[in-house]
């Protein structure tokens, strides 16, 4: 709706130049710096791909060191988690500045997700991708999940994970995608308005329980028939004004008819 | 046959000897009642409260109206091994362990939401043709108590399952108790008997929601039809149709069969939905635990609006003496409802105080024909719809990815805003439908021809409307506002009341000042005899130029 009129707007071709002369600039500075952070358990070519892969697409905002700028939280110590939340999601990189970043189709290859984790792990401790013995959700208890769901996660992603509206336009977004791992990710690194649910707060077997809890929600039968989006009260308001009250005067309309 | 015809009437006479069975069937049977699809709506509404009698009792049967914590055990896998109220659990067991106990559950549940949209909607017809002007000012205040009432039932019914939605819908009825000046926290224990959420509410409610307030909405129902019975029914105006008869049909056969008809239509739509659509998944929102909160927690339509008004009033607290009074929830949650619930019960009083209107109405005003009141109701309404749109901010927010903060807003300024102006609006446009019906009448309907004349000139055919049409038209009363009298009398002596009596008059100009007098039998007549005049000449001079004359100037 908006990409053609933000198309047309007066300031965009001033908007494009100065991006471009930012970006050129960047690129600049890029190729001349030299790297300085030091290799951990990822290889070391990764990393360096990665740190190419930052500078590319991430610098603008992030900063060429990664210690943040005024339009982006620095990303020392954040962790590998949080970058391949936010990337492998499509959050980030962000397509325009908004409120929240919202998930979309990932601007880059799995491989390349590794490589920009793999450098951010490389500047500073920070939580690692979880394993998939991790995310295994084998030994889990359903019912103890829906419990800690209900109340840890519900008042923001709403009862269904259908998500819910926080103020100013921001939002929990909807879990019905999220994978087991995005969602262990999300809960170990807190992005956006989420709170951060560390192993302290909330152990390990408990976070695997909430993960089997989503994943019954994705994937729950609706017994009562369609489901209207779980969005609650509201939609089955919606449902008797126009397909029952709708339905019922046209019935009376019919059975009132005049008959010449 | 004979022989049949014979027992039954055999039967009849045994009958007779004991209660005046054929005399009351032979009085009332062929009462004749008018024919309109509009006079339906309240039966949607009756047959829905006749679909929650029948369902409601089928749930009783499981339902354990007990707060004693029980482990669940039973087929629900996600609630397995978790600590609940029996109330939860027995609605679980109804839900996925009772044969047809979901269905049956749902279409009560829809059937509720059926019930109170269903009275909304027949007040509309009932306000908007004035049906409620004397005699039936009573049936009015019946008919509103009715959705009073319906609203607390429904209340209770949705709180009932103690699941966490409800709970937290309870929570909030709790906090409004609890703000009433002086008296609210101990109404609250009352109440509740004793801390929220305590042991008591779940069993105090179910005694109100299944003996106490069903009583007296049965008791209402059938005060309401034995007014309707005895007023008679209104009717829309028509040719024969006046103040002091009745056109329509015979109440058997003719309306036994559409009412009856029409009841397994009701039935059979709520069944519908209620096999194709969840209502209320209480098992997807978990027991009630203090604690915990969904998002996006609403309550059932017909609350809405309330919810809107408690979201919409802004954080306003005092403390008086060293105790808080919350404004911000007293007012919208308390004061308000009781002010646009109290104006809507003494409305037809109003209205009679106003206009000075004493007389007996049988005959329905059409909408247009009471532009003030038409546009009260639209204003009301517009009110309303604000309020409903802002109890789902929240839910609004999610899906139109629109902040609720802003919604807030729109809804802080629309209600003082939007309400005149939708006003004003169906005012103008209703003296503009009163302007068109008397132009219709004067001098037909245009008929788009136009016809050139031998000597040049053209006119366009006006198609005179037909009889039918000139009732409806003819039906409109023309009322006089009520002058102010004057400040003194001829002695000198102020006129006694006169600033009440002056304020009347302003709002019977408001009501009628503006209104379109009806041409006046004169005026028709000349109307009339001006456009046959007219027509003569035109069929003489085509004749003389040897043209064919349209039908429309010879009728």
């Amino acid at each position: 709706m908006t990409s053609t009129s933000v198309r047309r707007h007066k300031a965009t071709g001033l908007l494009v130049l100065l991006a471009a002369l930012v970006v050129t600039g960047i690129g600049y500075t890029a190729v001349t710096t030299t790297a300085e952070a030091a290799p951990t358990a990822a290889s070391q070519t990764q990393v360096d791909a990665g740190r190419q892969l930052f500078l590319q697409g991430c610098a603008t905002c992030h900063g060429l060191a990664a210690q943040g700028t005024g339009s982006g939280p620095g990303l020392i110590g954040v962790g590998a988690a949080a970058v391949d939340f936010q990337v492998s999601t499509g959050r980030m990189p962000l397509a325009a500045p908004a409120v929240q970043a919202p998930r979309k189709p990932p601007s880059y290859t799995a491989e390349q997700v590794s490589a920009l984790a793999a450098y951010v792990a490389s500047l500073g401790a920070g939580p690692a991708i979880p394993s998939a013995s991790d995310v295994s959700t084998t030994d889990a208890n359903l019912a103890e999940g829906g419990e800690l769901f209900r109340t840890n996660c519900q008042q923001c992603h709403n009862y269904s994970g259908a998500g819910g509206a926080l103020s100013d336009g921001r939002y929990a977004p909807s879990l019905m995608r999220a994978t087991p791992t995005e969602i262990y990710e999300a809960m170990i690194t807190g992005p956006q308005n989420m709170p951060n649910f560390t192993d302290a707060t909330l152990p390990k077997a408990q976070k695997q329980a909430i993960i089997k809890y989503i994943a019954h929600l994705q994937q729950a039968a609706a017994p009562g028939g369609l489901a209207l989006g779980s969005y609650g009260p509201v939609t089955e308001g919606v449902v008797i004004w126009v397909a029952g009250i709708g339905a019922l005067l046209l019935a009376s309309v019919w059975i009132g008819a005049k008959v010449r | 046959m004979s022989v049949i015809v014979k027992e039954a009437s055999k039967a009849l006479s045994r009958a007779d000897e004991r209660a005046p069975i054929s005399s009351l069937a032979k009085a009332n049977l062929r009462k004749i009642f008018p024919d309109h699809w509009s006079f339906m709506l309240g039966e949607i509404a009756l047959y829905s409260f006749l679909i929650l009698l029948l369902t409601g009792v089928y749930l009783t049967i499981w339902f354990k109206p007990s707060m004693t914590e029980v482990i669940y055990n039973g087929s629900y896998a996600p609630l397995e091994g978790i600590s609940m109220s029996e109330a939860y659990s027995s609605t679980l067991k109804i839900s996925f362990d009772v044969r047809g106990g979901l269905l049956i559950r749902q279409i009560h549940h829809w059937a509720a939401l059926f019930f109170m949209a269903a009275m909304i909607v027949h007040m509309f017809r009932i306000f908007f043709t004035g049906a409620f002007r004397k005699p039936r000012e009573l049936n009015w205040v019946i008919g509103g108590s009715m959705i009073i009432i319906g609203l607390l039932e429904g209340f209770a019914g949705y709180s009932l399952p103690d699941d966490l939605l409800s709970g937290v819908g309870v929570r909030i009825v709790a906090g409004i108790v609890e703000s009433i000046p002086v008296v609210g926290t101990y109404l609250m224990f009352f109440i509740f008997g004793g801390e929220f959420p305590g042991n008591d509410f779940i069993p105090r409610l179910y005694t109100f929601h299944v003996l106490l307030v069903p009583g007296i909405l049965l008791a209402l129902v059938g005060l309401h039809l034995v007014l309707v019975f005895y007023h008679k029914h209104t009717q829309y105006p028509g040719p024969g149709r006046t103040n002091t008869n009745v056109v329509g049909f015979p109440l058997f056969p003719v309306y036994t069969a559409k009412a009856g008809g029409f009841f397994f239509v009701v039935f059979g739509v709520t069944t519908l939905i209620a096999a194709f659509v969840t209502i209320n998944p209480i098992w997807a929102y978990g027991p009630y635990v203090p604690d915990q909160v969904t998002a996006g927690s609403q309550p059932d339509w017909y609350i809405g609006f309330l919810d809107g008004m408690l979201r919409a009033f802004p954080p306003l607290e005092s403390n008086i003496w060293g105790h808080t009074i919350s404004w911000n929830v007293f007012v919208p949650a308390a004061v308000m409802p009781g002010i646009l619930l109290g104006a809507l019960l003494a409305y037809p009083f109003i209205e009679a105080w106003v206009t000075g209107d004493r007389g007996e109405h049988h005959l329905l005003d059409r909408p247009r024909n009471a532009a003030t009141r038409t546009a009260l109701g639209t204003m009301t309404i517009t009110f309303y719809g604000i309020l409903v749109i802002n109890g789902a901010n929240d839910i609004i927010a999610q899906a139109f990815g629109i902040p609720f903060n802003n919604i807030t807003w729109f809804t802080r300024v629309a209600v003082f805003v939007l309400p005149p102006l939708v006003f004003l609006a169906t005012r103008r446009f209703c003296l503009g439908l009163q302007r068109r019906d008397r132009e219709l009448l004067l001098h037909g309907r245009e008929s788009g021809q136009i016809l050139r004349l031998p000597h040049g000139e053209f006119i366009e055919i006006h198609t005179p409307i037909s009889n039918e049409e000139k009732a409806v038209i003819l039906s409109k009363v023309d009322i006089a506002a009520i002058e102010p009298p004057a400040a003194t009398d001829e002695n000198g002596v102020a006129t006694p009341g006169y600033k009440a009596l002056r304020r009347r008059a302003k709002f019977s100009r408001l009501f009628y000042g503006d209104n379109v007098a009806s041409p006046t039998a004169a005026e028709i007549a000349a109307a009339e005899h001006h456009a046959h005049a007219l027509d003569d000449l035109e069929v003489d001079e085509l004749h003389e130029a040897g043209k064919d004359v349209p039908a429309q100037l010879t009728d």
